[in-house]
C-alpha cells in the first residue's frame, strides 16, 4: 500500500503541532528523524487515525481514510513505554489482536510461536509481563504489532528505555524482520545514528514541520538547510561563520578568527558573502595536513562512548567537537590544534540554505579506521 | 576522604550459602584509592547496588571486612560511616531555599554560618546555581531539583566517599553531557573519594579515572578506560564497551598461532605458551575498529567471506564470516569494500586471547 499525506495541519487549542505537511510512504522502512517536540508522534497518530488532522488529507492507495477510526484500519503501533496487557501472559498479550479479529485457536498457536521465536521471547510464553525485563517487555510488545500482519507499523522510538547493548541486538533483528515484510513501516526516533543503521527513507523534522525527505544517506551528505544538519548530526555539526571574498589568488574565506584560506574545488562556485561553514565531527582532526585549517583551541571536556571519543573544545569565538576513534583522555584546558580539511565542508549560505557540499566520489582504499 | 579497601569480601542474600551461584558477589579484594574518581559499570543485576550497599552500609557483607582508612567499619550502620549519597531521583527539602538545601547536611553537622555561607556558595558557583539560591525548590524543574542534590551530596567535605547512584537519569539527553563535565571538573577541583554507580558506558567512562566493571555477580576489570578498550581482561568488558563491541571466536592453537574454521591467525610471540591449564573455552578477541581489511590476498591475511557492508555515513560496518563464525569491522567512510570473498588483517598486538573468558597474558 502507499499511504499519502497532503497539506497536513494539526493545531491543538492555541498551539500549532504541525505545519502543512506533505509527504509519501511507500513499502520498506521510513525514518522520521527529530528532536523532541518535532511533531513526530503527532504525526504518526494522524497516520494511525488516532487523531484527525486539522486541515489535509490522508489517503491510502488513494483513497481517502481522514476520517476513518482506528479500528477499521490495518495498522500496528509500538510505542517508547512498554504496552502490555498486566494480567495476561505473553502469549496472551501477543494473542490479543488474533484473538480480536477471530482467528482460529489452531492458527493463533501457530502464529504467536512463531512470532515469539523471531523476538526470542518463545521461552517466555507464560510469564506476565512483570516477570519480564524491560527489554522482553519490549520485545512482548513489538510481537504483539508483528502478529498483526498490519499493512501500516508504526514505531515511536521503541529502544528509547533500552540499555545501549539491547538497543544494538534488538535493533539488528528487528531491521531483519522489517525488510521480510511488505508493510509500511514508519520509524521514529531523536537519533542520527538509528536513523543512519536503519536506512530506507528519512524524513528530518523539527519544530512541527518537515524539512528534508530522501534515502537516508543522501539526506545525511546533502542536508538542504543548515538546521537538517544540526538534526542529524550527532555529535553536533561544527559551524563556523565566514565570509568569502576576492582575492588576488581567486575566492578565499576568512574566518572570524582571521585565518584566511582558499576555497577547495566544491566551493568554488560560492558568491561573496557571509557563511557558515559546516564540518562534522569525525572530520575533525588534532593532527594538521598540508591542506588543513588549523585552529588553536582548549579542551572542555572529553566524552568517551568507548568506541569514540568526542572532544568538546573551543577555540576563539567557537565551540568545536571532535571525533576520534578509540579512547583518549586529555586534562582539563590542556591546548590542541583543531585541523580542518576544507574539502569536508559544507557551506550555508546567511539563510542557512546549503549551497556547496563535500564531493562524494573520492575512492579511497579500504583501511582500518584506528 | 578516605581510603576504602574491601578484604576478602563476598556477599550472599541466602542463610547458608552452599555453591557460588548462592552469592550475590563473588570473592572480592579491592582499594578505592583516597580522591579517586570511580566509576561501577554493570548491566542491571550484575551486583553493583549490592556492593554500593555494602560500603554505604545498608547490607552487612556475609563474609570479609570493609575498612576506611585502615578501620573497620563492617558492623558500623549507615549513619556513623560518614558517606553522603545521591539517588537517581531528586531528594530535597520542597519547602526550603536552594540555599537552605545545600546549607542543611553543614547546619546538621553544626557548622557555624560563615563557613556554611562560604562552602554553600562555592558549590553552587561550582554547579551553575548561584541565581537560584533564593528560590523555594518546589517550584524548579527536575533538572535544577537532581543540581540541588548533587550540591547536597557534595557540600561536605569531612565525608569519607560520595557516592552516586545513576545520578543523571533524571537529566534531559541534552544537558548530560554539561553536567558530566561538571561532575569531573569538580572532582577535579575537589579531590574527593567519589564512586559513580551506572550501566550507561559513556558516563562511566567519561567520568571515571578508574572503571570497576562487574559481571555476574564479579568484578572482571578495574582498569582506566583506555585500558578497557584496548585490552579488556574479560570477553565481558570487550562485548560490553564499544558498539559494535569486540569480535570474540572460538579457537584453538597451535604453536604461535591461533586455528579458526583450519585457518592460522598468527598471536602476538610467546602469547600462546601463557597457557598453562589445559581445556576450557578458547577464544580470539579483535576490535571491529582494528581489524584490517585487504581486497587481495597478502600475508598474514586470512580468507573470509564478506557478507554485507551498511553505510552509516560517518563509517562502514562490514559484516564477515569466518566459517560459521561473524566478525564485524569498522572501516571509513571511504573505504572500497564489496559483498563476496575478502581478505582481514589481525595486527598481532591487537588480538587478544582468552580462556574461559579471562584474558591470557
Amino acid at each position: 500500500m502507499t499511504l499519502t499525506l497532503e497539506h497536513i495541519s494539526k493545531n491543538v487549542g492555541a498551539d500549532t503541532h504541525l505545519y502543512d505537511l506533505s509527504l509519501n510512504l511507500e513499502p520498506g522502512l521510513n525514518v522520521l528523524l527529530g528532536p523532541t517536540q518535532a511533531g513526530k508522534t503527532s504525526i504518526m497518530r494522524i497516520m494511525a487515525g488516532l487523531d484527525k488532522p486539522t486541515l489535509g488529507r490522508l489517503l491510502i492507495d488513494g483513497r481517502d481514510m481522514t476520517g476513518v477510526a482506528v479500528q477499521k484500519r490495518s495498522v500496528a503501533f509500538v510505542y517508547q513505554q512498554f504496552v502490555n496487557y498486566p494480567s495476561f501472559t505473553v502469549f496472551d498479550n501477543i494473542a490479543s489482536p488474533l484473538r480480536l479479529k477471530g482467528s482460529s485457536q489452531d492458527e493463533i498457536k501457530q502464529q504467536v510461536q512463531s512470532v515469539a521465536e523471531m523476538m526470542h521471547i518463545d521461552h517466555l510464553l507464560d510469564r506476565l509481563p512483570a516477570a519480564l525485563s524491560g527489554g522482553q517487555q519490549q520485545r512482548t510488545a513489538i510481537a504483539r504489532a508483528l502478529v498483526k500482519q498490519a499493512d501500516l507499523l508504526l514505531l515511536d522510538e521503541p529502544l528509547v528505555n533500552l540499555d545501549y547493548k539491547l538497543r544494538e541486538e534488538l535493533r539488528a533483528e528487528m531491521l531483519e524482520i522489517f525488510t521480510r515484510r511488505n508493510s509500511v513501516v514508519v520509524y521514529a526516533t531523536t537519533e542520527p545514528l538509528e536513523a543512519l543503521m536503519l536506512g530506507g527513507v528519512t524524513s528530518v523534522m523539527d519544530a512541527g514541520r518537515l524539512l528534508q525527505t530522501g534515502s537516508t544517506l543522501e539526506v545525511y551528505h546533502r542536508p538542504l538547510n543548515v538546521r537538517v544538519a544540526e538534526v542529524f548530526s550527532d555529535p553536533p555539526m561544527n559551524l563556523i561563520p565566514a565570509q568569502v571574498q576576492n582575492g588576488s589568488n581567486g575566492l578565499s574565506a576568512k574566518l572570524s578568527s582571521g585565518i584566511e584560506f582558499s576555497l577547495p574545488e566544491h566551493m568554488r562556485l560560492l558568491a561573496p558573502g557571509a557563511y557558515k561553514f559546516g564540518i562534522r565531527a569525525n572530520h575533525a582532526k588534532l593532527t594538521p595536513s598540508g591542506s588543513s585549517i588549523n585552529l588553536p583551541a582548549k579542551v572542555e571536556l572529553a566524552d568517551i562512548s568507548g568506541s569514540e571519543t568526542y572532544v568538546h573544545a573551543s577555540s576563539h569565538d567557537l565551540r568545536m567537537v571532535v571525533q576520534l576513534t578509540g579512547v583518549h583522555s586529555f586534562g582539563l584546558h590542556q591546548e590542541i590544534t583543531v585541523a580542518l580539511e576544507p574539502s569536508r565542508l559544507f557551506a550555508f549560505d546567511g539563510g542557512g540554505v546549503l549551497q556547496a557540499s563535500p564531493n562524494r566520489n573520492s575512492s579511497v582504499p579500504a583501511k582500518v579506521v584506528a | 576522604m578516605a581510603r576504602i579497601e574491601f578484604e576478602n569480601l563476598a556477599h550472599s542474600y541466602k542463610t547458608n550459602p552452599q555453591q557460588p551461584s548462592d552469592y550475590a558477589l563473588q570473592k572480592i579484594e579491592l582499594t578505592w584509592r583516597d580522591g579517586g574518581a570511580y566509576a561501577l559499570l554493570g548491566p542491571s543485576g550484575c551486583g553493583k547496588t549490592t556492593l554500593l550497599n555494602i560500603i554505604s552500609g545498608l547490607v552487612r557483607p556475609s563474609q570479609g571486612r570493609v575498612l576506611f582508612d585502615g578501620r573497620d567499619m563492617t558492623d558500623l550502620p549507615t549513619e556513623k560511616r560518614n558517606i553522603a549519597q545521591v539517588f537517581q531521583f531528586p531528594v530535597i527539602y520542597d519547602t526550603m531555599s536552594v540555599f537552605d538545601n545545600l546549607a542543611f547536611p553543614l547546619r546538621n553537622r553544626g557548622m557555624n554560618e560563615t563557613d556554611t555561607r562560604k562552602r554553600v556558595l562555592e558549590i553552587a558557583e561550582l554547579l551553575e546555581l548561584s541565581s537560584d539560591l533564593k528560590i523555594r525548590a518546589s517550584g524548579l524543574s527536575a533538572d535544577i531539583k537532581q543540581k540541588i542534590s548533587l550540591g547536597r551530596g557534595l557540600v561536605r567535605s569531612d565525608v569519607a566517599a560520595i557516592l552516586f547512584d545513576e545520578p543523571l537519569t533524571v537529566i534531559d539527553p541534552n544537558l548530560k553531557w554539561l553536567l558530566r563535565s561538571k561532575l569531573k571538573q569538580i572532582h577535579q577541583q575537589l579531590k574527593l573519594t567519589l564512586i559513580y554507580v551506572t550501566h550507561d558506558q559513556i558516563e562511566a567512562l567519561t567520568f571515571a579515572d578508574s572503571v570497576v566493571v562487574m559481571y555476574d555477580g564479579a568484578i572482571v576489570q578495574v582498569g582506566t578506560p583506555q585500558e578497557l578498550f584496548e585490552r579488556p581482561k574479560h570477553t565481558f568488558v570487550g562485548y560490553f564497551i564499544g558498539s559494535p563491541g569486540m569480535n570474540l571466536l572460538d579457537c584453538t592453537l597451535e604453536h604461535d598461532n591461533a586455528v579458526v574454521d583450519g585457518q592460522h591467525i598468527k598471536l602476538e610471540a610467546g602469547l600462546a605458551a601463557k597457557i598453562t591449564t589445559s581445556g576450557g573455552e578458547l577464544k580470539i578477541g579483535i576490535r571491529p575498529e582494528f581489524l584490517g581489511y585487504a581486497q587481495e590476498a597478502q600475508t598474514n591475511a586470512i580468507n573470509a567471506q564478506i557478507e554485507r557492508v551498511d553505510d552509516l555515513g560517518n563509517y562502514k560496518i562490514a559484516t564477515a564470516k569466518l566459517g560459521t563464525q561473524t566478525l564485524k569491522l569498522k572501516l571509513e567512510e571511504d573505504a572500497q569494500i564489496s559483498s563476496g570473498a575478502g581478505w582481514l588483517v589481525f595486527p598481532p598486538e591487537r588480538l587478544m586471547l582468552y580462556q574461559n573468558g579471562r584474558v591470557v597474558e
